[in-house]
């Protein structure tokens, strides 16, 4: 279980292959990268910046992490967030779950994304052509954070 | 304590953080946002529609209802939107 909340751009790789390396237990590994868009809806986005809550983020993502291997079988697991201006097209997040089985991989990386959009102390503000706005909460993030309520 | 404003209500309040003390007879999270909205034109615009305001106690998440007592550190913030 490993935490990061950074302003550096992360190498897929080379996380994947710190989660694997020297492990012949795993079977499944699931990597999932959030980008940065340009665009929302139907409005050009230019940039964006993210602030974060430094000291709640790194705690709630670990309280996240935690809980994810609490329901699935999980052997590892590694987040990457980032924060600060960041520009289309550039890595935003990164989820890797290690599992004997896909099932679980699967379902906890899913799981992980879908709480760290609800939970985790980050706020989107996007600049395009007509200027600044910071980004609302979508319900439909909600809804998927609220099917994994026990 | 120290209180903490994130994205749209820092600029609406035009600070990030500030300590008080903590206001007489306020026992809960919406008790304080109660008082703070009182304090000013910024504050009562930031703090205009409670059912957007999200506030942690000590960096936890935690509702309008949630007691302050013994608190260190409340933060108020609008909906997050990571990821």
């Amino acid at each position: 279980m490993s935490i990061s909340v950074q302003l550096e751009d992360f190498d897929i790789k080379a996380e994947t292959e710190k989660v694997t390396a020297g492990r012949t237990d795993i079977g499944a590994l699931v990597t999932f990268t959030g980008l940065a868009r340009d665009h929302a809806g139907t409005k050009t986005v230019e940039a964006m910046e993210l602030e974060h809550y430094p000291g709640m983020t790194e705690r709630e993502l670990e309280r996240i992490e935690k809980e994810a291997h609490e329901r699935w079988q999980l052997q590892a697991s590694r987040i990457i967030h980032r924060y600060g201006p960041l520009h289309p097209g550039e890595q935003i997040v990164l989820v890797i779950t290690a599992s004997a089985h896909r099932k679980d991989a699967f379902e906890a990386a899913e799981f992980l994304m879908d709480w760290l959009k609800t939970k985790a102390p980050f706020w989107k503000k996007e600049t395009g052509p007509s200027g600044t706005h910071w980004v609302d909460a979508k319900v439909s993030d909600d809804e998927a954070a609220a099917r994994w309520q026990k | 304590m120290k209180i903490l404003y994130f994205a749209s209500l820092k600029e609406k309040i035009g600070r990030s953080e500030e300590d008080i003390d903590c206001p007489p007879g306020a026992q809960t999270v919406g008790d304080l946002l109660g008082w703070l909205q009182a304090r000013g034109e910024g504050y009562a615009h930031a703090f205009e529609d409670t059912a957007l305001i999200k506030a942690a106690v000590d960096q936890e998440h935690a509702t309008l209802d949630a007691p302050i007592a013994g608190a260190r550190e409340i933060a108020f913030f609008p909906p997050v939107t990571g990821g």
